[in-house]
């Protein structure tokens, strides 16, 4: 209990108390809106939570099966019950109401005066009264007790049934097959799903589940639970058909509203359950309201939790004395169950007049659609009304749009369900095509859905975006991407979106590339002065860099262009956490000598470098210091090694397998053209890094279908593929040309790679760039094969000027004097830098962490006084 | 009252790159040294509080709105050349020192 301050005790006086039954979902939130909208300064907010624990997430619940835990799942930030005005009795559930004194009286004998009370009791699920039934072994699926039985129960266990194909049946299930059981479901309507899909989707679905594993029973009564000699749930009895033998039975055969304490005080309930609320989601006792599962507006409960907020906003305006009100909720629900797409929205069964369906079923995907249209208007144009979607509902949010009305219909509807009609170009997949589910920053979980909606409340910025959404306050890795939604957002919105490059310049990268092309400017401030304001910043001074160097190849720190360069271009290195730099050597096509393996195995002693190999078939030295670096590249070259380019926007690595000089599969020599493309591309600065890769065969052990460009050895010759990736985003390359000669791949290529260094944004990997390219993979053949632009020619001269005049820039280096002076810790002094500290860990040296330095203070010298 | 400042040589102007920093020691601190254009230089702390290392001076030169600003070369959080101040995050910022050429030598006061 809270301890009342004196201070507190003459304002006691005229404090209302407001009491809510019921610590839910819809519960809590009312609570914080309440807190958020000041409302302690006047009111005790008094709750009473029957569970053990506060409200948690429980649209969320099945992944405590998948390693969240209960304090994860947690809906109540850290300190919400100990701010004053607010006091939560766990584990205490309201058991009567005594309206005429005002009062609640609880399990463990509280009472408690109110001046408005809130029901928020939720609903439980539904068991059918059938022998057998509360066994042990039978159990419903609803709390994170529940779970916890459910768990503990199936690990003695072989098979479970699910009662109860619906929604949280299908979840149930999933969560049982997950625990390594034997999996039934077990439905009494003729279908899965029956509240959301009809016989089309219903089978679609059957089928999509039953390829996982697990059994389903459609058109069956379960009579009776069955048990052994000693109590135990061993099997069930149905109506039809023969017996079942399972271990455990979950019952999830619906929710009915927890109406009973409304019931016993008196207010009016509906015919089939459910607490009578108006659209102040008032009782009929004016100061008693009820919100979430629990109540009936216009006959009908909400289940689920986002018409329950809704609930829990009016609830809380009216308390507050406004005038908000609910007039019902759209029921339109996508989920993904089992990792199968499920969405019904509007009209789905096409019971309005004059609606009728359009359907669409591909049983080789296994997929189906059906698209509800209402009546023909005037001009005989039929809006969408509703619609059902199993196995791929990519179109969810746009049909749901024209349903709702905030988007016109189409002409011709049915468009929207049928594939793409073959021979047209593939439609382009770009972030517009992204659900608003996909996680876009993974670390701080933040989705599409989150970032659209900061773009609608008035974000016009990356950094606006960020403030909000905290999205790319992480690693950073996933701006581009928040960038490209934002972006694409506002397009949608209708406002004109300026792709410049940043506030210096009013061009994108392509337009100001085709400048400096065109006008053949050779450096950034003749671009600055001409082109742009300011001084330039952290995004235009690379980006013109990268473009001057694939155009003209001079050594990148010279002149000017050495104040251009990322710290990484500028030290020919991979900058670290704590500012010592990687070394990364060229190891052409993943090939390299014992000489070579030695050498590297000797500077790296030598400078007490941390070795590992890396993800790209070549070998990493870590903890060099800036003044170390040359020397290390002065061994290195004289080893007969080269720059890897690691710190650039440019070539990586070609990755190969050793194909048919050893592999019994090969058919081609994947090594020789892996090493012959990576010496041809290296060095070749772009919008972003570039990765190839080259197999001996149809194995792929080279895994070039994840590279941006990727060649596959065939009987015939060469498979070119291209726009692949890994990292955050994983694309499959697409089929670029098939059974190319030597000399072809190498003529696409080269126009492929020049045709994307001219036309892609800032720190776009050829993967999103395609996805972008109108016309897709289609447009970018008739441009690099069919040459209908008739810039082949020119792309391939700027591939062979970048090819003949490639050197080493760390070569380049090393051998002049002049550039060696950059490479100092201290202008003014040899001192090494005092905070890079290393400690050993498994036999070799790491950066220390802050607490592991000898003098920590020595960190604060650099902050403000 | 007047102390006169000690002020510690840093290197030759035409040493540094315009538009480019260099860190310099001075009294045992590190101060990231920038030139932007002729004998117009900027010196401040070379700690980056946002990830603990001394690199600002590694940043990339450049302005934001009138303002004259490095960003960092680990995480791209900018700072005011003038005062310090982190441009993305008004809550951080790191010290500035005095610098004046004289005699064709960059000098930075020592505190
Ligand atoms: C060293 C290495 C990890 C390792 O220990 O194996 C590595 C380390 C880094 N990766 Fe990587 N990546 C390494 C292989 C990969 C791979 C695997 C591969 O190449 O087969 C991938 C996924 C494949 C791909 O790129 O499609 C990969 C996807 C990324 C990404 C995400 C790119 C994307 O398009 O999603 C980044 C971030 C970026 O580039 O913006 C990144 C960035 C980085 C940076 C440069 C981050 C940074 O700025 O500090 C890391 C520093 C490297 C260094 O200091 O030397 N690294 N990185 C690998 C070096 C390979 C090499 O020899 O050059
Ligand atoms: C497994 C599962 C998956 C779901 N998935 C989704 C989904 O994907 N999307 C969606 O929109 N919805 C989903 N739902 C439904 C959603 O969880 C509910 O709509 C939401 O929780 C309703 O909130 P509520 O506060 O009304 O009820 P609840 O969250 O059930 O809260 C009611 C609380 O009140 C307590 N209580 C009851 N009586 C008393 C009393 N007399 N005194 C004190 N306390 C009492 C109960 O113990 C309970 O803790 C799912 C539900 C489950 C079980
Ligand atoms: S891709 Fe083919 S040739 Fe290359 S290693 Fe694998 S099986 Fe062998
Ligand atoms: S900051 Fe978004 S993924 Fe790391």
């Amino acid at each position: 209990m809270r301890l009342l301050h004196w201070t507190d005790m003459a304002s006691q006086q005229d404090r209302r108390t407001l009491v809510v039954a019921g610590n839910g979902m819809v519960g809590h939130k009312l609570l914080e809106i309440l807190v958020e909208r000041g409302a302690t300064a006047e009111w005790d907010l008094v709750t009473f939570c029957e569970e053990r624990r506060p409200a948690y997430d429980r649209v969320g619940l099945s992944s405590f099966f998948s390693g969240t835990s209960a304090d994860e799942l947690s809906m109540v930030a850290e300190g919400f019950f100990d701010q004053l005005g607010l006091t939560v009795h766990l584990s205490d559930a309201v058991v009567s109401i005594d309206r005429a004194a005002g009062e609640v009286v609880s399990a463990q004998g509280r009472r408690v005066a109110y001046d408005a009370l809130v029901l928020a009791t939720g609903s439980y699920p539904f068991v059918p009264p059938i022998a057998g039934n509360d066994a042990p072994g039978c159990f419903v699926y609803r709390t994170i007790d529940d779970l916890e039985a459910i768990r503990e129960y199936a690990a003695g266990c072989q098979t479970g049934a699910v009662v109860g194909g619906g929604l949280l049946g299908l979840e149930a299930a999933n969560a049982l097959r997950n625990l390594g059981l034997t999996t039934h479901v077990v439905e009494f309507a003729d279908r899965l799903m029956p509240v959301q899909v009809d016989d089309g989707g219903g089978s679609v679905l059957r089928r999509r589940i039953e390829d996982l594993g697990v059994a389903v029973h459609t058109g069956m009564a379960t009579t009776e639970i069955l048990a052994d000699e000693a109590g135990h749930v061993a099997g069930m009895r149905f109506k039809e058909g023969d017996d079942l033998p399972v271990g455990m039975v979950v019952f999830s055969a619906g929710i009915r509203p927890r109406d009973q304490l409304a019931r016993d005080a008196g207010l009016a309930i509906g015919e089939r359950g459910g607490v009578v609320v108006d659209e102040a989601c008032r009782t009929s006792d004016p100061r008693i309201f009820a919100v979430g599962e629990c109540a009936l507006y216009a006959g009908r409960i909400f289940g689920l939790v986002s018409p329950g907020y809704q609930m829990a906003r009016v609830a809380a305006d009216r308390i507050l004395g406004g005038e908000a009100t609910f007039t019902g909720a759209d029921m339109s629900t996508k989920l993904k169950l089992m990792g199968i797409d499920v969405a019904s929205f509007g009209d789905a069964f096409a019971t309005g007049e004059g609606c009728e369906a359009i359907t669409y079923r591909d049983p080789v995907a296994n997929v189906y659609k059906r698209l509800v249209l209402g009546p023909p208007d005037r001009r005989g144009d039929r809006a969408v009304a509703g619609g059902i979607l199993v196995g791929d509902a990519t179109v969810y949010q746009t049909l749901l749009q024209m349903c709702r009305g905030d988007m016109p219909t189409p002409r011709h509807p049915e468009e929207l369900i049928f594939p793409a009609s073959s021979g047209s170009a593939t439609p382009a997949v770009g972030v517009g095509a992204l659900s608003p589910a996909a996680m876009v920053c993974s670390c701080n979980n933040v989705d599409k859905g989150t970032i659209c909606a900061a773009v609608a409340a008035g974000c016009d910025n990356v950094g606006a975006i960020k403030k909000i959404t905290k999205a790319g306050t992480g690693c950073g890795g996933c701006v581009p991407l928040v960038t490209d939604i934002m972006r694409d957002e506002q397009r949608k919105a209708g406002i004109v979106v300026l792709n410049t490059l940043c506030e210096h310049f009013a061009y994108s990268r392509q337009e100001l590339f085709d400048i400096v092309r065109v006008s053949r400017i050779t450096s950034f401030s003749e671009v600055l002065t001409a082109h742009g304001t300011g001084e330039g910043c952290e995004i235009c001074k690379p980006a013109v860099a990268s473009m001057l160097a694939s155009l003209a190849n001079g050594h990148i720190l010279d002149g000017e262009q050495a104040a251009l360069q990322d710290t990484n271009d500028h030290f020919l290195a991979n900058l670290q956490r704590d500012g010592t730099y990687s070394v990364v050597p060229r190891v052409p096509g993943g090939e390299i000598t014992p000489d070579q393996l030695i050498a590297l195995g000797e500077v790296a002693k030598e400078f007490s470098l941390y070795t590992k190999i890396t993800g790209g078939q070549r070998i990493d030295l870590f903890g060099a210091r800036v003044d170390q670096l040359p020397h290390i590249w002065r061994k290195l070259i004289d080893a007969g090694m080269e720059s890897g380019h690691a710190y650039g926007k440019a070539l990586r690595t070609v990755k190969s397998c050793v194909g048919q000089t050893w592999c019994r599969y090969g058919v081609q020599d994947s090594t020789a053209l892996a090493i012959d493309l990576e010496l041809r591309y290296r060095g070749l600065r772009a919008p972003h890094k570039l990765k190839g890769a080259v197999s001996g065969c149809t194995r792929e052990c080279a895994e070039a279908q994840g590279k941006d460009f990727g060649v596959i050895a065939t009987e015939r010759g060469w498979n070119v593929y291209v726009g692949g990736n890994g990292g955050m985003r994983p694309r499959h390359a697409e089929l670029l040309a098939a059974d190319l000669d030597r000399e072809a791949v190498f003529r696409y290529l080269d126009r492929f790679l020049m045709f994307y260094v001219r036309t892609a944004d800032r720190l776009e990997r050829t993967s999103v760039w395609l996805d972008k390219l109108d016309g897709g993979i289609e447009y970018l053949r008739r441009v690099v094969i069919d040459d209908v632009l008739g810039i082949c020619a020119e792309l391939e001269a700027d591939m062979a000027r970048h090819v003949e005049t490639y050197e080493c820039e760390w070569k380049a280096v090393v051998d002049n004097p002049e550039r060696m002076e950059r490479f100092r810790t201290f202008v003014n002094s040899d001192e090494p830098d005092p905070n890079v500290v290393f400690v050993t860990e498994r036999g070799q040296p790491r950066p220390a962490y802050f607490h592991e330095k000898p003098d920590p203070a020595l960190l604060a010298i650099g902050a403000k006084p | 009252m007047l102390v006169s400042k000690v002020w510690v040589d840093i290197c030759p102007l035409d040493k540094l790159i315009p538009g480019r920093g260099v860190c310099a020691l001075v009294g045992g601190l590190q101060v990231a040294v920038f030139r932007i254009a002729g004998e117009e230089i900027y010196a401040i702390s070379n700690f980056d509080p946002f990830s603990g290392a001394f690199v600002l001076s590694r940043g990339i030169v450049g302005s934001r709105a009138e303002r004259l600003k490095v960003a960092s070369p680990i995480y791209k959080q900018s700072f005011d050349l003038v005062t310090g101040v982190c441009l993305d995050d008004a809550t951080r910022s790191v010290r500035t020192f005095e610098v004046r050429v004289a005699g064709g030598m960059v000098q930075v006061a020592s505190p």
